[in-house]
């Protein structure tokens, strides 16, 4: 029997004639109305249970007020990531107005994608989004000096604790010793001999492109005090802070200090690790299962809390292009975004919002809260990360020689590393 | 004609364009925008193609689902014959142990792999057994294990519907056919050689085709039993690098490439797998 490969060959290049007579027929935006245009508007917001409290109770008095333009908020759609679901929707054409879950490492590829709305384009734009954010919001103008995103909210990246397995390990609960790399390595190895704890420390040893938030940036960002992975189109990591940051890393797996396989849960709930390292939003999940402390990310020399650096693990909102009505959108921004709401936001979420005034604004909260003051302060050393093209194949290279160089010990790590800042550097100029 | 006209389109809109477009899009430099953005998408020939090559994760991807394809495709036919000719004699709990074979399949991945994620973590049952004889790092998270473990995995939890297939084969192979062979005084093997794999070598040529198939486009195992295709990248397939480079990375063009290589590999391997076990 004669197969029918020659009709499928047949079939694919009828195909493909249709397809390149239909692709590239792209058309420019023409949205100079929808700037100011007012309407309902549609909005995502994190799956977060606190934060999704927040949302319900801002729209609701935002619809009171405004019944000609109404809001409807929705979880935003499950998906491996948000960057994943937020990308699939500009591409689709369906993106909501706003989404208060807008990562800044995605916003560089949104914008290229023609998925965002420039809110500098706003009349008060630039100037509510300066008065609001203060210095830290120049981290987030883009490179054509636009703002994509309004700066909205910080959870500056600490030490969490467990103050139940300090104890059990003989180690003082209330003054831990894990300033210095030194420290923090004789403290995980304390809790390891003694039984309290099976690892010091257990971020995730996963392979996803954001897990370096969480283990290498916090600290690289303190040790290098306030380098950002890329400056100047230039990956910075192959410096000393960078390298004396891999080495503690290296030491943490090599002694079995942290973990080398994914956890399933939440090591530090469950009493499988001591330490994690997590911002202020992890506080919810933490309540009533661990009593924990917090410190600031270790350096080598140790660094005096107030002048450590850490991550930022910001969120932001962006505006997008698919959003019919700019102008509601706008409005009802500085609306969530103002002195009330982002107080609302601080004690619904315990997540700090990126306000220069924050520590001013909101201090009989910080007074009854120490815990919360102290990140509040932080706030004001933190490290975004690079709002750059090819963001996410920029860490997703990082990640993958970390995962071989660092957490699995494969191969010469300086190597590693440096053909991995070799081809950040070419990403980050492509 | 009229009668397959419905099939026809269904066809041309489920496959023929998607792979048409697909093709189209490994031609071009392309990246997802939205749609009134004003994007170039010019055409670059053979360079997609030419760069995946050139990338070591791409390589380490297809020599990873090779070592998947070579353990779980002659395992898959092998298991599946034998407990197939097994079920199909008079044995006793024949119907439990239908139904024993048959619930993998039908259950959900992500619950049977969090079964064997606890199976096989460094606490698990598995190696509690085994003790010092425990692979270091663990199974999963051991680039030397990785793989194998994933296609041991998909063999046991697709054996179900390949026994089926057997089952199904071995109701039409004329028992006259083997009162001649114990007439003729063979043995078991003999019998098994010489009536019973020639008269499901249709089914065996399937079973090749469709775990050849599905095995070269694997991505729900390893990502969820080996988070995403680790340990440091050590079972990344194919397919999971199109997830990654179109959806998380915005370059559907290298993605496409890629699948393209894939199509072409497996309708090769697919029309040996044929030659192999056609009748002639």
């Amino acid at each position: 029997m004669k197969r029918p490969l020659g009709y499928l060959v047949v079939g694919l290049a009828a195909t493909l004639t249709l397809t390149a007579c239909s692709g590239g027929a792209d058309e420019p935006a023409g949205e100079d109305g929808a700037l100011s245009a007012t309407g309902p508007i549609t909005i995502w917001y994190s799956n977060n249970e606190q934060e999704v409290a927040w949302g319900e109770q801002v729209v609701a008095a935002w619809n009171t007020e405004n019944p000609d333009e109404k809001v409807t908020a929705e979880e935003i759609p499950a998906g491996k990531s948000s960057e994943e679901v937020i990308g699939a929707a500009i591409a689709a054409g369906n993106a909501p107005c706003l989404i208060y879950n807008t990562a800044p490492a995605a916003v560089a590829d949104f914008q290229a994608q023609g998925g965002l709305v420039d809110l500098a384009q706003f009349e008060d734009g630039a100037s509510y989004i300066e008065t609001r954010s203060g210095d830290s919001a120049t981290q987030f103008t883009s490179s054509d000096g636009g703002y994509y995103q309004l700066p909205w909210k910080a959870n500056p990246v600490v030490v969490f604790y467990n103050k139940a397995v300090f104890a059990e390990a003989g180690l003082d609960p209330e003054n831990p010793e894990l300033a210095t790399f030194d420290d923090f390595i004789s403290t995980s190895k304390a809790i390891v001999d003694s039984g309290a704890a099976d690892y010091g420390i257990y971020p995730a040893p996963s392979s996803e492109f954001y897990q370096s938030w969480f283990d290498f940036y916090p600290i690289f960002a303190a040790e290098s005090q306030g380098n950002q992975l890329i400056e100047d189109g230039e990956a910075t990591f192959m410096n000393e802070a960078g390298l004396a940051t891999m080495e503690f890393w290296q030491t943490m797996y090599t002694e079995k200090l942290a973990g080398q396989e994914p956890y399933t849960g939440d090591s530090f709930t469950d009493g499988v690790a001591a330490m994690a390292i997590a911002g202020p939003w992890a506080v919810a999940s933490y309540e009533g299962k661990v009593d924990w402390g917090t410190v600031p990310v270790p350096t080598s020399e140790g660094t005096s809390p107030e002048d450590t650096y850490t991550f930022d693990d910001a969120k932001n909102i962006g505006m997008y292009t698919a959003c019919e009505n700019q102008g509601t959108a706008w409005e009802f921004l500085k609306y969530s975004t103002s002195e009330e709401q982002d107080g609302l936001f601080l004690e619904m979420t315990g997540q700090i919002p990126l306000r220069a005034d924050v520590a001013t604004a909101y201090a009989e909260f910080f007074d009854a809260n120490p815990a919360f003051a102290s990140w509040a302060a932080q706030a004001q050393h933190t490290v975004a990360v690079p709002n750059t093209l090819n963001s996410t194949e920029i860490w997703q290279t990082f990640r993958d020689a970390w995962s071989s160089a660092i957490i699995f010990g494969t191969g010469d790590p300086t190597e590693t590393m440096q053909a991995a800042a070799d081809e950040i550097n070419s990403l980050a100029t492509d | 004609m009229l009668l397959s006209a419905p099939y026809a389109l269904f066809l041309v809109a489920v496959f023929v364009y998607p792979l048409g477009l697909g093709a189209w899009i490994a031609f071009h430099k392309y990246s997802f925008a939205a749609p009134n953005a004003q994007v170039d998408r010019p055409f670059v020939g053979f360079d997609n193609f030419a760069r995946v090559l050139q990338d070591p994760d791409v390589i380490a991807s297809f020599k990873h689902v090779g070592i998947f394809l070579v353990i779980n495709v002659p395992l898959t036919i092998a298991l599946a014959l034998l407990l197939a000719t097994a079920l199909n004699s008079a044995i006793k709990g024949v119907t439990f142990f239908r139904v024993a074979y048959y619930v993998p399949y039908v259950t959900a991945s992500v619950a049977t792999v969090t079964v064997w994620l606890f199976m096989f973590s460094e606490n698990g049952v598995v190696n509690s057994l085994l003790g010092d004889l425990a692979p270091d790092p663990s199974w999963l998270t051991n680039s030397t294990w990785a793989m194998p473990m994933i296609a041991l995995y998909v063999t046991w939890k697709q054996l179900g519907f390949f026994i089926l297939l057997y089952l199904a084969a071995l109701q039409n192979v004329s028992k006259e056919l083997y009162e001649a062979a114990k007439t003729d005084g063979a043995n078991w093997w003999q019998s098994f050689r010489a009536v019973t794999w020639p008269g499901v070598l249709p089914a065996t040529s399937l079973v090749a085709m469709l775990a050849i198939i599905t095995g070269a486009n694997l991505f729900t195992e390893p990502y969820l039993l080996t988070n995403g295709g680790g340990p440091n990248g050590a079972s990344t397939t194919p397919v999971l690098l199109i997830y990654q480079q179109a959806i998380q990375q915005n370059h559907p063009d290298r993605a496409s490439a890629i699948g393209i290589f894939l199509v072409i590999g497996v309708l090769l391997l697919a029309w040996i797998s044929r030659r192999m076990t056609e009748e002639d």
